[in-house]
């Protein structure tokens, strides 16, 4: 496999401008003869497909949704960051590159971070001049807070929607381009192959949701922007269709599978309430800015929290952090609750919630202050709970939230299959083994609107590919096989449900490669996915046909993928002989049970490759190399 | 709790449809009303029988994508809330639930309670925009804004496109959506250059979807999960008219 990462050689400051510089461009009176594929249409879907029209490309822009605005972007609620400085309290382009970097427990690449910090300033120009309204200060001045233990305030936000309202400015941009022709949208259309013709991504394979009709489009390039693959675990707070079968038909065509194991848990979500679970609902991080977690010292204590006295109370993440406190990174504050629980001291069914409380915050501040600040979240898990956290203090518990690990991609977010780009979520590029708060937004964007238009034009104007049009027989093909898998997925006509699959896989993954892992579980999951996988394409049922609108095919597609997938992602994490951000290994930590990273050996992006059916996919190595910054052990204390 | 809900059963945009009852029981209160609908359908899938078809996807309250008449009211009884955040502790044991897809001939049915709002998109596309181009951007404090301006403009922004004041509204009008949008850009200095434009241009395109007109009887505003105020119907309104006459 080859990973060049074509890092721009130069200082790491300059190395974004003068690759701008280096590369080829296309002539404006050829754009409009190139095709771009852009699979999906969340923050880095939109964004690029919005501004290649403006640049003059022919998009043609797919989406599984009924509309564009739906996409997962949409639930982002704390805040995009950047490195505007605004409040002169010390932010610049390296603090923001070198807080990414640490945050991700340095595995990630540099110059990729440092190009994010360096444009996140422009997002902001942008957004505002479409009309996100952020929120201001009285002075009409935008505002600021820190988020996601950050120690100065360069998150944006737009109340608690600020994804919302991002999703609607690239939206709103993408309609405009849809309107005068630039960009044609296909909604409810969701791709199920890729299609490569001479080695390159020329196409794919989609299937119409409502009338079932398999086609296939062709392009000079195709953008996979389908974001992430948190629903391995079945219950995450991801959307409900959010899911990894673009990024895996890519794998399967040859695109390199990056750093899989690195997943993240979200600290503040609240807990699972019975089997009819179905989602889980995160409550914004910015709430730890105020509330203060907590856990009974005394194990099995089932008081109610106002009977529970302050002394016998342990403000655990205050004790064991004492400069970060309750604002501790997610990893840390993830995998202080799961030990909080497993020890016993867990609160609400069964034992799985810390709280989260308000009671000193509403004393200092009052009320008033508290609602303004998180009126809609403390109606949100009002709604959900049934309790008043006015009163009561919230039971929250980590959920899986976002995934760090994607398709390989280089400097200039192509995958290692030429032509085939990825970007926002679905690639592996900026957070290395740990993302920070309202870093995901930033980075959706800064793909979408300020690096691919740039990177995209040098591919076109160097691949030396010819045009081809989807009646090719590599697209006729990978038709027929799409065709047939949806047939073979609706002949099983067995017993079980398809949400019964993803359920019991997404509790093996949970359990055995959660927020802690260990060898022997990992080596469980993997002799029992395969077992799951049999049972699935024995004794599936599907309803109806596949040429006409089935949730339960389009569920049972995607389970089929996720089901493979668990595999690649359990291998990786079972190869990872260290701890480090989100990837937790219970075997390398401290005496004092923090994460041991292993730089000597481990210092690489870990890139799968797909090795044939039933195969052990194989190892590939990107090194990574830290020229700016020296590796350190992230404390937090 | 048990309970016995009819529902509208319609397998395709052209096939007729009707309402057909189900018995559920061991439904939690704990449940959003979505997790009861897929008890239901687990249940109808291990039969063999076919699952009933609903929109969904954030389950959050924020997407719009989930939609539902719940005994006549879009999103159910509960006031602000979507039908993925309305939880069955607000429903009593016993009790008969009717479930219908948004009625409206601009929103035709897909399958059963699923319905195709892409008119909603084709309005947008018209004028819902301000045009930047990616790269125009001054930089985002150069142009302050009063925070009274930039709330009015948050509070329209709010929408998330659900369709509920269509679906409640006796003549099937997409005023209050068509408002909201005019009114967020139309709070914002940058939204101004294409303010008079935009609303024309987006009233066109809602009457050309088949959308009726407004006459000012504001269930909308009850219905709306994001409790979009109908002061920028009004506004909507002054600005039509302002642009139909000076024709600005
Ligand atoms: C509850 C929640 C809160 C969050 N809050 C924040 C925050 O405050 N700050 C922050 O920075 N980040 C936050 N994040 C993370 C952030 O929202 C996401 O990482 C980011 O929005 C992903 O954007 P994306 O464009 O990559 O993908 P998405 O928005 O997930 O879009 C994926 C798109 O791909 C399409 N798609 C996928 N597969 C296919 C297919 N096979 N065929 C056709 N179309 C397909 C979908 O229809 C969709 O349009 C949050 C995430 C969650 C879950
Ligand atoms: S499912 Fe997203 S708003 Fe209800």
């Amino acid at each position: 496999m080859n990973l060049d990462s074509k890092i721009p050689s130069g200082p790491l400051a300059e190395k974004w401008t003068k690759h701008k510089f280096d590369m080829k461009l296309v002539n404006p009176a050829n754009k409009r003869k190139y095709t771009i594929i852009v699979v999906g249409t969340g923050l880095a879907g939109a964004s690029a497909a919005a501004t290649l029209a403006e640049l003059g490309y022919k998009v043609l822009a797919f989406t599984y949704h009924d509309s564009p605005r739906r996409a997962h972007s949409i639930a982002a609620q704390g805040g995009i960051n950047a490195a505007k400085n605004y409040q002169n309290d010390g932010d610049s382009v390296y603090r923001l590159f070198y807080d990414t970097v640490k945050g991700g427990d340095f595995r990630s690449r540099e110059a990729n971070v440092h190009r994010l910090a360096e444009v996140s300033a422009n997002i902001i120009d942008q957004c505002v001049a479409q009309g996100v309204p952020f929120a201001r200060e009285y002075g009409g001045y935008l505002s600021n807070r820190s988020f996601g233990g950050a120690q100065v305030s360069r998150t944006f936000y737009a109340r608690g929607q600020t994804g919302q309202q991002l999703l609607l400015g690239t939206y709103a941009q993408l309609s405009k381009m849809t309107s005068n022709g630039g960009v044609t949208l296909f909604n409810r259309k969701e791709m199920l192959d890729l299609v490569l013709v001479n080695g390159h991504a020329r196409g794919i394979v989609t299937r119409d949701l409502i009338t079932g009709k398999v086609e296939s489009f062709a392009g000079d390039a195709v953008l996979l922007c389908t974001g992430g693959y948190s629903n391995v675990f079945y219950l995450s707070t991801n959307a409900k269709a959010c899911n990894v079968t673009a990024a895996y038909r890519a794998y399967k065509h040859g695109a390199g599978f990056a750093n899989p194991c690195y997943t993240q848990i979200h600290p503040t979500c609240i807990p699972v309430s019975g089997d009819h679970q179905s989602k889980l609902t995160l409550m914004s991080e910015s709430l730890r800015n105020d509330g203060r977690i907590w856990a009974p010292k005394k194990a099995g204590d089932q008081r109610s929290p106002d009977q529970i006295p302050e002394n016998e109370r342990d403000y655990y993440l205050e004790r064991k952090y004492p400069s970060f406190g309750n604002l501790s990174p997610r990893d840390i504050a993830s995998r202080s609750a799961k030990e909080a629980c497993d020890s016993g001291h867990g609160v609400g069914p069964g034992g799985r919630g810390v709280y989260l409380d308000f009671a000193d915050a509403i004393k200092r501040l009052g009320q008033k202050v508290i609602e303004e600040r998180y009126g809609n979240l403390f109606e949100m898990y009002e709604r959900i709970t049934g309790e008043n956290p006015y009163r009561v203090p919230m039971r929250i518990y980590p959920a899986p939230h976002y995934t760090m690990g994607g398709l390989w991609v280089d400097y200039n977010l192509m995958s290692n299959v030429p032509g085939l780009h990825v970007l926002g979520e679905a690639n592996f590029s900026d957070h290395g083994a740990n993302r920070l708060g309202a870093s995901a937004l930033m980075q959706g964007l800064a793909d979408g609107y300020f690096v691919i238009p740039y990177t995209l034009g040098h591919y076109l104007a160097t691949s030396g590919q010819g045009k081809v049009s989807a009646d090719a027989p590599e697209f006729k093909q990978a038709e027929q096989e799409a065709s047939e898998r949806i047939n073979k997925l609706m002949n099983i006509r067995g017993k079980r449900t398809p949400t019964s699959f993803h359920r019991e896989l997404g509790l093996l993954m949970w359990h055995k490669c959660g927020m802690a892992r260990n060898e022997k579980g990992l080596q469980e999951a993997l002799d029992k996915i395969p077992a799951i996988r049999e049972e699935f394409w024995k004794n599936l049922f599907i309803p109806g046909s596949g040429s006409e609108f089935n949730q339960s095919l389009e569920l049972a597609g995607r389970v089929a993928d996720f089901l493979e997938f668990a595999e690649v992602l359990c291998t990786d994490a079972l190869h990872r002989n260290e701890s480090c951000g989100g990837h937790f290994r219970e075997e390398y930590q401290t005496a004092d049970g923090e994460a041991k990273r292993n730089d000597a050996d481990f210092t690489y992006a870990a890139v799968w490759e797909y090795a044939g059916e039933g195969k052990r996919p194989v190892l590939n190595k990107e090194p990574l190399q830290f020229d700016n910054v020296s590796l350190s052990v992230r404390s937090y204390k | 709790m048990k309970l016995t809900l009819d529902i509208w059963r319609q397998k395709s945009a052209n096939a007729e449809g009707k309402m057909v009852s189900y018995e559920v029981d061991d439904i939690s209160p704990d449940m959003s009303f979505l997790e009861m609908l897929d008890v239901l359908n687990e249940r109808l899938l291990e039969k063999g029988e076919d699952s009933v078809a609903f929109d969904h996807d954030c389950r959050e309250g924020i997407c719009g994508m989930c939609s539902l008449m719940i005994n006549g009211m879009p999103h159910g009884p509960e006031r602000a809330t979507t039908t993925c955040q309305l939880h069955m502790r607000k429903f009593h044991d016993g009790q008969r639930i009717t479930i219908e897809p948004w009625r409206a001939s601009s929103f035709p049915v897909v399958k059963d309670l699923a319905v195709d709002r892409s008119a909603f998109d084709r309005i947008v596309q018209k004028g819902g925009f301000i045009s930047a181009n990616t790269g125009n951007a001054p930089d985002a404090n150069a142009i302050p804004i009063p925070k009274k301006d930039a709330d009015i403009a948050m509070d329209a922004a709010a929408c998330i496109g659900c369709g509920a004041c269509v679906a409640v509204c006796k003549n099937s009008s997409a005023m209050l959506f068509v408002a909201a949008k005019a009114s967020h850009f139309g709070h914002l200095p940058q939204g101004q250059p294409e303010r008079y434009e935009r609303v024309i241009k987006m009233v066109e395109q809602a009457d050309a979807e088949g959308f009726g007109s407004c006459s000012n009887t504001y269930d909308c505003e009850a219905a709306c999960p994001k409790e979009i105020s109908v002061r920028h119907i009004a506004r909507l309104n002054r600005d039509y008219l302002r642009a139909s006459l000076f024709g600005e």
